[in-house]
């Protein structure tokens, strides 16, 4: 399961950089949407991985981290993830009002020479 | 005034936070044309937001060595609830912070606030944002606060709206975005390997850590540390600051200044909380980063200020410069050093802040364009000012009920420009007698004995760098401020006097004012810059009143804390 993980943080984060990298206002928020789902899940895997563990203490089990995930990480995603997507939501619009004062998608406002 | 603190005080610290918080709830309940309630109402919690941060520096300014106001907003047990603390530096970033954004309001009420629909909320919540990140004690509130700083930013930055707001909000607003995932990750390995995100527990535990989980450690406050980089502007992260700050609407711009002193904040806190002498292996990590980052920051702003010729873009670099001062001095983390940081740092706001007012009246009374047509990185900006062209016309307002104006044309309006203008390079600069020479002479008295004592060392002449470029970055801005303040107010054109309202002066004036008022009042102000700096050091006191603080008995928690005290008993 940790490789599986590790290998879609990479790759999403890869991806993100990339596309975060390219002269398109799209290309650039759907980096940095990527790139928020990487890290996203790179704060889930900072409490620990674990199957079959629940966050909520429960009766008859023992406290302590061994037979419970860690919820702290998921509270702290939960928050990244409004955050993020309240972000996004903002860097669209100012997408759209480039988009609408220039009439091109780059992110300087002017077309490439090529 | 000091018992009146202490009367109010546990809950004094959460004041700065709920005020603007419930200020801004309070506008957007308001129509949002209704420009003129709406700009009282704000004044009103900014003037407010003002005594409390002045109530909090009487508070924690008292004799006893230290005081830290620790507050549990949710009445829960240290390490594990968020916390609120109130030391010497982040009251005396507050009251910057207040000072600055009261200013910047009132400048704003005069023409910049009817230029888009809810300038005052947003402007109260990045009040709040601020104010946040200089209270807060935990590391993921932290991040919660700069996102609400930031948040309020955009906002702000794009207000008045227009081509070029739009292209460097769009950069501005990406650069943030990714500045805010590495946050994220820096704090999620920090929270991986020490288990907590409350900043006194981290730095109580980091000497601690595994050997073998050290270097993640250091590899999460690396990265979290590129996050307030790039906030505090260092160079090569610091090339999205000028064409934002000189896009930005002049009150925007002026808090924007602020913005930049929360990475230096953070930045202190962390390198001296975390990696004191006490940190173990992990002992003054990053400050080497600090003070050469600094210095090229430091270079970078001094020779930028002379490839401009316009006063917004001028101010920008002066940002830089000042962060880049400021780094570089807490990368060598010497006390004295880090107490005439704590001199400059308000002083060098306050005149950075003064100067981005200025520009934007400067720039309104040589150009007819709306604020905002014109791209700020055209090549005009290298060529000189075209001020044959100088016609001033009535339009230029974004407002449409010209009559509504608060204040009249001042005859002398050039004059008090010009002598506004003549403070801030003083300030900017670091000339006497204003403050910014004194802040710059501390620093350069402590920087060097160091290197009289010490000039055996391989790298005396590295050390030497700094305080040389300290002085050549003061030369620096006299030259370009000079040349710009030559060429708009000497250079003779039958010109029309500038339209000047009291309002707009106003806000300039006080905040020179302040500056001459902490020149002339030096001495306290040092000595609690000295103060500020020795806790610093000694981040023991710190780490034991969080760690101390113990949570309000209710009738609901009474099980859970006598239950708490018999865990942690054995």
């Amino acid at each position: 399961m940790e490789i599986v993980l590790a290998c879609a943080i990479g790759v999403l984060t890869a991806c993100g950089v990339w596309l975060l990298l390219r002269p398109r206002t799209y290309q650039v928020i759907m980096g940095l949407s990527l790139l928020g789902y990487g890290v996203n899940l790179f704060i889930f895997s900072m409490g620990r991985l674990a199957l079959d563990s629940e966050p909520v203490l429960a009766p008859g089990v023992p406290t302590d981290l061994a037979h419970y995930t860690d919820p702290m990480p998921q509270a702290l995603v939960l928050t990244a993830i409004v955050i993020g997507f309240a972000m996004t939501a903002l860097f669209l619009v100012v997408l759209l009002a480039q988009r609408g004062f220039f009439g091109n998608d780059h992110v300087d406002g002017r077309e490439d020479a090529e | 005034m000091r018992a009146l603190a202490q009367a109010l005080m546990p809950h004094l610290t959460i004041v700065p936070i709920l005020l603007p918080l419930l200020t801004a709830c309070l506008l957007l309940l308001l129509d949002g044309r209704r420009h003129r309630i709406r700009g009282m109402i704000g004044l009103a919690a900014a003037l407010a937001n003002l005594a409390v941060a002045v109530l909090l520096l009487f508070w924690v300014g008292s004799d006893q060595p230290a005081a830290y106001g620790v507050y549990l907003p949710s009445n829960w047990d240290v390490p594990f609830g968020i916390v609120l603390v109130a030391d010497r530096l982040s009251v005396l970033l507050l009251v910057t912070a207040a000072v600055v954004a009261l200013m910047a309001l009132l400048f704003a009420v005069a023409r910049w606030h009817k230029a888009g629909a809810h300038f005052h909320p947003l402007f109260q919540i990045q009040i709040m944002g601020l104010n946040g990140a200089f209270l807060t004690g935990d590391l993921f509130n932290l991040f919660v606060f700069f996102e609400v700083m930031l948040a309020a930013s955009y906002g702000l930055l794009l207000h008045g709206s227009g081509p070029s707001r739009v292209r460097t909000g769009l950069h501005y607003v990406a650069i943030n975005l990714l500045a805010s995932s590495l946050f994220l990750i820096g704090a999620a390995l920090i929270y991986g390997v020490t288990g907590t995100l409350n900043m006194a527990d981290i730095a109580a535990r980091i000497p601690q850590v595994a050997a073998g989980d050290r270097a993640l450690l250091h590899a999460g406050f690396a990265v979290l540390g590129v996050a307030f980089l790039a906030k505090a502007a260092m160079w090569p992260l610091n090339f999205w600051l000028v064409p934002a700050y000189a896009a930005a609407s002049a009150p925007a711009a002026a808090v924007f200044a602020l913005l930049t002193k929360v990475g230096v904040y953070v930045l202190l806190r962390f390198s001296t909380l975390m990696f004191s002498d006490q940190a173990g292996a992990s002992a003054g990590f990053g400050s080497d980063w600090l003070l050469w980052g600094g210095t090229a920051t430091l270079a970078a702003g001094a020779f930028g200020m002379f490839s401009t010729q316009r006063p917004g873009r001028l101010a920008g670099f002066a940002v830089i410069v000042s962060s880049g001062t400021l780094l570089a001095v807490l990368g060598l983390a010497r006390p004295e050093l880090t107490a005439g940081a704590l001199y400059y740092l308000p002083s060098s706001t306050l005149g950075v802040a003064a100067f981005f007012l200025l520009a934007e009246l400067m720039e309104r009374s040589r150009s007819a364009d709306v604020a905002g047509a014109r791209a700020p990185e055209d090549e005009e900006d290298h060529l000189p000012f075209p001020l044959a062209e100088l016609e001033l016309d009535k339009d230029v307002n974004l407002d449409e009920d010209e009559e509504m104006l608060i204040g009249h044309a001042i005859p002398a309006a050039t004059a008090l420009l010009g002598l506004a203008f003549i403070c801030c390079t003083l300030l900017v600069a670091g000339l006497p007698p204003l403050s910014g020479f004194i802040g710059k002479f501390v620093l350069l008295s402590a920087l060097v004995p160091e290197l009289s004592a010490d000039t055996a060392r391989i790298d005396a002449l590295l050390t030497w760098v700094l305080p040389v470029l300290i002085v050549l970055s003061g030369l620096c801005a006299l030259v370009a401020l000079s040349r710009v303040g030559i060429r708009f107010f000497w250079t003779p054109v039958d010109r029309e006097a500038p339209l000047l309202r009291v309002v707009e002066f106003v806000p300039i004036a006080v905040l020179v004012g302040v500056c001459v008022f902490i020149s002339v009042r030096a001495e306290p102000v040092m000595r609690y810059a000295a103060a500020t700096a020795d806790a610093l050091y000694s981040p023991a006191g710190y780490i034991d009143a969080v760690l101390s603080a113990r949570p309000r008995p209710t009738p609901t928690n009474a099980e859970r804390l006598s239950l708490h005290g018999q865990e942690s008993a054995p």
